[in-house]
């Protein structure tokens, strides 16, 4: 297991899982005002079995750079290519295809599971599609149950009988239920309370070491990010400004609004805070 | 007889949304225990099947003209009487029944049919085709129904069924409207977002997730587009526009008008069917929406204070003057579907010194926002303190029915909410929302307030105050409404602020700075401060003492530096270690994984 | 606001454009059926012919309709096939008994729509119950069904109102109120349940919402919080179920002229029907979707007063 454990020095070494180039979506403007351009040209790589962290605020395009790699957001012009197969520019019907090793973990555990469906029904759904029904489906269900930490009759209840951290397990299953190689996770835990963040995390972090999945983690939290991630790209207004492996990012930014995001992230103890404060206050002068 | 959909808005807010949260399988028998829901359930039943049986227990030929028995009252052999021509009353009353339900059924079958099919269409792929059916269904919309049907009736002749299917046709536009704006909400949903994910087609996806959503909608407005058909039907026939040589309840009632003064019953059992009917589709529709939102009766409580005991806790509370305000043993209760309350927060005790900031902190469910409240006064209707006393600076805010507090209130107790940009009023500008608790409470003139408002607003870093004042909220960003929220907190010189997770739905850098904002504004104007937040980052860095809540209950309180270094409570350990502040980098956890699965 | 006016009038045209078109080509498109509907079923083919000719229904149909259409910009609507007058003259001088009902309706269903609806979200309990029965009372009766009621009652029991016919405002105003008191009253029920409705759940949607809690912490007074802010909230989803009552209510008005006897709109309408006028029908469905037009611009011209989003959508 170790050896294959990707680590920085390697990832490009090993063949890439998924390799974005110069991704530009852009959304259609309203009454007769110029489009939208969330993402301007973003390119990045991401090695089987690794965490690619996609730290940004809101409005830097992180959300959409993972839909455009689910085939759910419009993709103007670049390249998407997955095991070396192109993703863009595919048919529903072929892009349905050529996604399903690409699986996805959304940010609301809320709105992400149907209310009006048992979790088993909600397991059963991709397993269906790919012909795996009756006794297999069932059996795989309970499998899958057993990864994600919940009980083996959760199954026969439904969403609302659960908590959030549960309802994301439950999500988590889904996602893993077509043995996938990359699974796109958009702010899986920033809905969660405290507690339950730190297990949901070190459930995705589990599940990479046995599976060797691939994550791609979007936040909004860079200690989030550096806590699971193996290489964070930093994306500000549609733009990487920086990428680098976890400790450089987070322990020493190179680009200012790295460190200013940084800066910015309070921490629990009062005199770190206070230190961070006053770093933060000092950068401002700086930059005005 | 209005033609119009009679109640679709509300319909396709609320029932969606609600209709999505329901388990269906308890939906029919929340239906069923309604009632009204089963009366109308059992009396349409009854309707449908005499009007279906009608051919077999119908007593006369319906038709059959004995002008020897015209106008009689009931008699044994008419139990209804006899219209104008002898014709038995009964018999075509059943029959009647038989042909209106048709033409109905007629008529729902092509709304429903077209409704559905498009507005599934245009909801679920949009383009071309929804512009095109959104413009034609404004367009039908705007039509007046009678007034084409009758249009149509110089056409085709008075044929019911043409009418019925035309009629399908002009109502449909309730269902596209219905469906589509179902299909939409459903299409943006995370959960059909993961169904393509997982690789289902978009027949499947509409089969699996979107019908279900509409289906019970569809139903309700079913339910009214029935009883309009009936209606328009009817009128059509009163007004002698329909088939004569068909004996319907409007051809009935159009006879029976006609003979108003010689036999008033004429008109009686015919208007009795068509109410009867129509009154319990719209009952059934009702008691399914009633069904679908899962309404809980009705709080017997009405919103606000009701404090049995308080009177020692005042006393004790009052003793130190410097304390801005004193919370003791406060037991808040929600009223719930049965008569008990289901508390909320219990025994919560804290004080607030002058000029200190203090965090009540705590994961979701455990009551601080609920506290937050109970200090404001703005609890939701129908949820009450049980027991505990509020004193704000000697003053105990729960005197007098809560009065006391809601005249403080804005004056001397201010809030700043959690959401910037859904607690400003849309339809007011920026300018208005700041000037108008100014005017009341410090009593300036509209020009002094607007300046003062102005002022307010460069003070808390807008950058252009002249334009914010005269902008809609929809106009400016979160972190600008969450300035112009604080602005208007500190506006009438309040002394103590209670702020409600006030940076939570905030960039990290804004959050920053609206911390940086509140301290300052704290510092200058010795404020005290409530600070509800779940984020120990946030509480570091304002906050003097800290309360950590849960489950409605105080865990542990002390000074802010002393909590978060040695908590003293095992929960509270445990959030501060679930806090990811210095975690280790990947490549760390990684490497000492790596160790520990050699070692074994 | 004055380029939101402009888009919504442009929007308006159109829409009376296509719809009067429409029903124009659906109209006569089959001539023979026309005759044979005045001639009657015993008509033989010559007579079809001949009384095509005499009203120029051997022309096609564009044709006809070109001409049409020009004489309707022109405010000629044509004239009517068997009284020979000016189908303008005839709509124009019966339009105000239909515009005294349906307005007047309107005017009543605002105001007690309003009241009921915003007394039911604030009192809840008894209030709210009685008001939930009465809009289902309201919207379960047929209106012409309760104008049969309501004449039965008032009129030929208590004879506290005319039973039928209408009387001038130019005549005598006390008259004129007596006349259409019933008929309003018959056809405002339905849509005062409708309206209601929607204020009382807009009303409780909207005191739901946080800036209601907000400005609460302002210490504002309660009357300015429900009236100032809660109603005007409100107002913009009950707009919008009043303007599709109004379309509803041009279509009750037929039956009900027709329970008073009152000599509307509606009255010229079914009787022209009746005896197959198609230049009449024609005029009395091109004046009612004007007439919606019209209403719609005033309804979106208030919607987008009390709500400043809705002047840039």
């Amino acid at each position: 297991m170790t050896d294959t454990l990707p680590s920085v020095e390697n990832s490009h070494t090993v063949e890439n899982l998924l390799t974005v180039e110069n991704l530009v979506v852009e959304f259609p403007g309203r009454r007769r005002r110029a489009p939208f351009r969330a993402l301007k040209g973003v390119s990045l790589d991401i090695a089987p079995g690794e965490t690619l962290g996609l730290v940004g605020e809101s409005g830097s395009g992180k959300t959409t750079l993972g839909r455009a790699i689910l085939g759910l957001a419009p993709v103007t012009s670049g390249s998407i290519t997955f095991e070396g197969r192109p993703l863009v520019g595919l048919g529903r019907a072929q892009r349905r295809a050529a996604g399903r090793d690409v699986q996805a973990v959304f940010q609301d555990p809320y709105t992400s599971l149907n209310p009006a469906m048992s979790i088993e029904d909600i397991l059963t759904e991709p397993l269906t599609v790919q012909g795996v029904a009756g006794r297999d489906a069932r059996a795989r269900v309970r499998e899958l149950l057993d990864a994600v930490g919940l009980p083996a009759d959760a199954g026969a209840r439904r969403p609302n009988e659960f908590s959030g951290g549960q309802r994301q397990r439950v999500a988590i299953a889904r996602a893993l239920a077509l043995r996938p190689r990359l699974i796109v996770c958009d702010e899986p835990v920033s809905a969660l309370d405290l507690s339950t963040q730190a297990r949901v995390l070190d459930l995705f972090i589990d599940i990479q070491r046995r599976t060797g999945v691939a994550y791609l983690f979007v936040s909004h939290d860079l200690m989030v990010v550096r806590h699971i991630s193996h290489r964070i790209a930093v994306l500000y207004r549609g733009e990487i400004v920086e990428l680098g492996s976890g400790e450089q990012v987070t322990d020493a930014p190179e680009h200012p609004y790295t460190q200013r995001l940084l800066a910015a992230s309070p921490v629990s103890d009062p005199h770190e805070q206070r230190l961070r404060r006053e770093q933060r206050w000092a950068q401002a002068a700086r930059a005005s | 007889m209005s033609a119009a959909p009679l109640t679709t808005a509300p319909l396709t807010t609320a029932v969606l949304r609600a209709s999505e949260t329901g388990a269906d399988r308890s939906l029919t028998r929340r239906l069923l225990r309604n009632p009204l829901g089963l009366t109308a359930i059992v009396l349409l039943g009854l309707i449908v099947l005499l009007s279906v049986l009608a051919p077999w227990i119908a007593p006369h030929d319906p038709n059959h003209v004995d002008l020897a028995v015209a106008f009689d009252p009931p008699s044994a052999t008419h139990w209804l009487g006899a219209d104008s021509a002898g014709r038995d009353v009964l018999s075509r009353l059943l029959t009647g029944g038989r042909l209106t339900l048709l033409g109905a059924a007629i008529g729902l079958t092509v709304a429903v049919v077209v409704g559905l099919v498009s507005g599934l269409v245009a909801g679920y792929y949009g383009g071309w085709f929804d512009t095109l059916s959104d413009l034609s269904t404004s367009l039908v919309m705007a039509l007046p129904n009678m007034m084409i049907l009758l249009a149509i009736r110089v056409v085709v002749g008075p044929s019911l069924w043409i009418t019925m299917a035309v009629f399908g046709l002009l109502i449909s536009p309730s269902i596209y409207r219905l469906v589509r704006s179902g299909v939409r909400q459903v299409r943006g949903e995370l959960y059909v977002d993961a169904a393509r994910v997982s690789g289902l087609s978009d027949a499947r996806i509409i089969a699996r997730h979107v019908l279900f959503v509409v289906r019970a909608p569809i139903i309700i407005q079913a339910a009214i587009i029935g009883g309009i058909a009936i209606a328009i039907q009817s009128g059509l026939e009163f007004l002698g526009l329909g088939d004569q040589t068909v004996p319907t309840w409007g051809v009935m009632l159009s006879e029976g008008f006609g003979n108003l003064y010689i036999a008033p019953l004429l008109i009686l059992w015919p208007g009795l069917a068509i109410a009867l009917t129509i009154g319990s589709l719209v009952l059934f529709g009702n008691a399914l929406r009633d069904a679908l939102e899962d309404k809980p009766a009705a709080p017997r409580l009405r919103g606000g204070v009701a404090r049995q005991s308080t009177a020692t806790a005042t006393a004790t509370a009052t003793a130190d003057d410097d304390v801005a305000l004193s919370v003791r043993g406060l037991t808040v209760g929600y009223p719930t579907t049965s008569d008990a309350l289901k508390t909320v927060i219990e025994s919560v005790t804290f004080d607030v010194r002058r000029g200190e900031i203090l965090g009540l902190v705590g994961e979701s469910g455990s009551g601080k926002t609920q506290t937050a409240w109970s200090v404001l006064g703005l609890l939701p209707r129908g949820a009450v303190v049980e027991s505990g006393a509020i004193v704000h600076d000697g003053v105990d805010l729960l005197a007098d029915a809560g009065r006391t507090q809601r005249g403080l209130l804005g004056r001397r107790i201010a809030y700043v909410p959690q959401e910037p940009m859904s607690n400003l009023d849309p339809y007011f500008t920026v300018g208005h929302q700041l000037v108008a608790p100014m005017r009341k409470h410090l009593g300036l003139g509209r020009a002094e307030a607007r300046d003062r408002a102005t002022q307010l607003l460069a003070h808390v870093g807008i950058p252009d105050p002249v334009r914010t004042m005269k902008a809609y909220p929809h106009e400016i960003s979160g972190g600008m409404a969450q300035r112009v929220l604080i602005a208007g907190a500190v506006s009438c010189d309040p002394d103590l602020i209670v702020a409600d997770e006030p940076t939570t739905a905030l960039d990290v850098t804004v959050q920053a700075e609206i911390l940086d904002l509140l301290r300052s504004l704290q510092a200058e104007r010795g404020l005290s401060m409530v600070l509800v937040t779940h984020n120990f980052g946030v509480v570091a860095d304002l906050c003097d003492s800290v309360v950590v809540l849960r489950g409605g209950q105080v865990v542990e309180q002390g000074p802010a530096a002393a909590l978060l270094s040695a908590p003293q409570h095992p929960y509270t350990r445990d959030l501060l270690a679930a806090t990811l502040d210095g975690t280790a980098p990947r490549s760390v956890s990684d490497a000492a994984y790596a160790e520990l699965e050699a070692a074994r | 606001m004055w380029s939101f006016i402009a888009r919504r009038l442009a929007g308006g045209i159109l829409l009376l454009v296509v719809a009067s078109s429409l029903t124009y080509l659906l109209m006569n498109a089959n001539s023979g059926g026309i005759a044979l509907r005045i001639l009657g079923d015993q008509a033989t083919a010559e007579q079809i012919a001949a009384k095509e000719a005499e009203l120029g229904l051997d022309r096609p149909v564009l044709e006809r309709f070109g001409e049409w259409a020009l004489g309707a910009v022109r405010g000629d609507l044509g004239t009517s096939w068997f009284t020979s007058e000016g189908v303008w003259h005839t709509v124009f001088s019966r339009l105000p008994v239909t515009l005294s009902l349906v307005v007047g309706t309107v005017v009543v269903t605002t105001i007690v729509a309003t009241a009921l609806g915003v007394l039911a979200a604030t009192r809840r309990g008894r209030v709210d119950r009685v008001v939930q029965v009465l809009s289902v009372v309201g919207a379960a009766a047929p209106n012409f069904w309760i104008g049969l009621m309501l004449v039965v009652g008032f009129a030929l029991t208590l004879r506290w109102f005319p039973a039928t016919g209408f009387v001038s405002p130019a005549v005598s105003a006390a008259g004129w109120a007596a006349s259409i008191t019933l008929p309003i009253v018959a056809l405002a029920l339905g849509s005062v349940a409708a309206v209601t409705q929607q204020v009382r759940s807009a009303f409780i949607e909207v005191e739901g919402r946080d800036y209601v809690r907000t400005l609460r912490s302002r210490g504002l007074g309660e009357r300015t919080v429900l009236f100032g802010h809660v109603l005007r909230g409100a107002a913009t989803p009950a707009l919008t179920v009043l303007a599709l009552q109004f379309v509803g209510l041009l279509g009750g008005a037929v039956v009900v002229e027709r329970v008073f006897a009152l000599p509307g709109l509606g009255e010229t309408i079914a009787n022209a029907t009746t005896s197959g006028d198609v230049p009449l029908v024609m005029g009395v469905v091109v004046v009612s979707v004007a007439l919606v037009v019209v209403v719609n611009l005033v309804i979106d011209i208030l919607a987008g007063w009390i709500n400043p989003k809705a002047r840039v959508s």
